[in-house]
């Protein structure tokens, strides 16, 4: 089969997640080079209508089951379920969200099938591979592309032998993008009944507090990023400042956020949010692969760092040689001062 | 009641150098410095908390990897666990996440039992977070991930708190269960001064793959699905770039062009 099957994720008001149309968006690529068809599974509860969200992205068929026990969403009652349609539907590829759903599942998807899964991939495409060892030719197979080892490499991953082949990919890493608004996918009830009976037991959810997110960095259009450098909270506050002069957001590196310098929402880069703004202006940042992972499309990119060999400079516009703590209150002063 | 922990000793991503990776595009773990794998460390701390709970608790670490991950043994050991091995053999070489979770659910399984089983949540080296949940799968318990606090524990059951992308869900679990806890979990305590002296010498159990009685089939590259097809060192593309020195004409005057682009 060259089938590719997305899990979606369900948001707290039931709605498909963004991060699972960015994979459908992915998915299709995928599947019409393959010439194969799309496939998207939908578990929770009061989910009826929710394949009209999916066919727009090109979605061919819509699996779906609706039972009070599927939300929110527990480990065993979705594996048990998820499984049974893959064994069922035989896909070629699968794709689940770097999210903490999809990093609670699938892994253990991958050790029930006993096939591949590749974590945390910034980029898919269909090629061939051939075997260092027995020159055996793999060819329309799926090229799972993640930095590695502390972000100092860029490995390609390939899965030649088993089946499905599977990949989790961060939200806003992936573009979403309607094919087409009239796309017509046919929707396949999944039954429950028992399926789940035992799974439903293993695990009880005692209490949720889950908070709309207040903090969306993703849409803004001027970035401030801050990164180790900056030294400490009360220094972030200076970007802070910049970024509400000029009408931006703060963004960070996974370096500051676990130092304390702002809070995870925050986090730019492989393990945090893609963001594509048309103004990047990094300070203290040195620029390991993880973090230019998440910003290297924005528009314009000014680096401040004291370091002028940091790597983050080989891929700004302008470089500025300096302490991030001086210069950002100029910036301040100076675009108060042009707009008078 | 018996808790087994899984550990790794992990390179320190923050120090690597250029012989890091060897030619078939594996890791040259010899050539870097090495570290407690930090979430492992969280959920040693974890497993400490029910041994401080529930009497006559023992806490036993298990690692793989070379002959001196025995350090992780040892280090656990001056902290408070009871005992532990190392799971060691050239056979496990080139192991992905699925022939690793292999190894260490037969090497669960070669003990005298358990109730608990916990690790960190994923590895700097790697940052995968899948050998946890493919362990619970293959012994078949149920698994809790995310965890950040241990609310409540009794010989049947745990009450665990978990750290969700935007908020926080606390759940029950029937023992025995799989917890995989994360950074934002308590810190371990430090090592005893006597525990440190008492076990620096102790020789460290080590334990090859004949000592689990594995599938051979399903362990090191043979048993490893995934096959890493090549590695590029990251060289960034270089950009048309200018450089300014930090004065107050040439910020004015970047400021300037940026508002007369109408980029800010």
């Amino acid at each position: 089969m060259n089938n590719v099957l997305v899990y979606c994720e369900i948001t707290e008001k039931n709605n498909i997640a963004d991060i699972s149309l960015e994979l459908c968006t992915k998915g299709r690529q995928l599947a019409t080079q393959l010439g194969g068809r799309l496939q998207a599974v939908v578990l929770g509860s009061g989910v009826q209508g929710l394949e009209q969200q999916l066919y727009p992205y090109g979605v061919d068929e819509v699996l779906m089951a609706d039972d009070k026990r599927l939300s929110p969403y527990r480990t065993l009652p979705h594996f048990e379920l998820l499984v049974e349609v893959i064994k069922e539907q035989q896909p070629n590829i699968v794709l689940f969200g770097a999210t903490t759903i999809g990093r609670d599942m699938s892994p253990r998807i991958s050790s029930a099938l006993r096939c591949g899964l590749t974590a945390d991939c910034t980029q898919l495409e269909i090629g061939s591979h051939t075997d260092a060892k027995t020159k055996k030719v793999y060819d329309n197979i799926l090229m799972q592309i993640r930095p590695a080892f502390g972000g100092n490499i860029v490995g390609t991953i390939v899965s030649p032998e088993t089946r499905p082949q599977m990949a989790t990919v961060r939200e806003g890493v992936m573009r979403k993008e309607i094919l087409d608004k009239g796309y017509k996918g046919t929707l396949t009830k999944i039954a429950v009944g028992d399926k789940i009976d035992r799974a439903d037991k293993a695990v009880r959810i005692i209490s949720r507090e889950i908070k709309e997110q207040t903090i969306n960095i993703k849409p803004a259009s001027i970035i401030v990023a801050g990164g180790y450098g900056m030294g400490s909270r009360e220094n972030f506050q200076l970007l802070h400042r910049l970024a509400e002069t000029l009408g931006g957001e703060v963004g960070a590196t996974r370096a500051a956020i676990d130092a304390g310098f702002c809070e995870p929402e925050r986090q730019i880069g492989q393990t945090g949010v893609t963001v594509r703004p048309k103004l990047y202006i990094a300070c203290g940042i040195s620029g390991a692969i993880q973090h230019t992972a998440g910003m290297d499309e924005s528009g314009k990119i000014i680096s401040i760092n004291t370091d002028p060999n940091a790597p983050i400079n080989a891929i700004a516009d302008i470089t500025i040689i300096g302490d991030a703590c001086t210069i950002v209150p100029k910036l301040i002063a100076s675009y108060n001062k042009n707009l008078k | 009641m018996k808790i087994i922990v899984l550990a790794k000793q992990v390179p320190d991503t923050r120090n690597v150098g250029s012989n890091a990776m060897k030619e078939d595009g594996t890791i040259n773990r010899a050539a870097l410095p090495t570290v407690f794998n930090p979430e492992d460390l969280k959920a040693l701390e974890m497993a400490l908390q029910v041994k401080d709970k529930i009497e006559g608790t023992t806490v036993e670490v298990i690692t793989m990897g070379p002959p001196r991950a025995e350090e992780i043994v040892r280090d656990a050991r001056s902290r408070g666990a009871d005992g532990g091995f190392v799971l060691s053999d050239a056979r496990f070489a080139g192991s992905d996440t699925l022939a690793t979770s292999y190894a260490l659910s037969k090497a669960i399984e070669s003990t005298e039992g358990y109730d608990m089983v916990f690790c960190g949540r994923q590895a700097i080296d790697g940052d995968t977070a899948q050998v946890g949940p493919q362990v619970a799968e293959k012994l078949g318990i149920p698994q809790i991930t995310y965890a950040e606090a241990l609310e409540h524990i009794d010989e049947t059951k745990v009450v665990v708190r978990r750290r969700l992308e935007h908020g926080v869900e606390t759940v029950e679990a029937q023992l025995p269960v799989l917890v995989t806890v994360t950074s934002a979990a308590a810190d371990c305590r430090y090592p005893h001064a006597h525990r440190l002296l008492r076990y620096a010498k102790t020789p460290v159990d080590v334990k090859n793959a004949d000592d689990v009685k594995p599938d051979f089939s399903r362990l090191g590259l043979a048993g490893s699905p995934t096959k890493v097809k090549k590695v590029d060192n990251v060289v960034l593309a270089h950009k048309e770039s200018i450089t300014i020195e930090p004065t107050d004409e040439n910020l004015s005057e970047m400021m300037h062009s940026l508002i007369e682009e109408h980029i800010i």
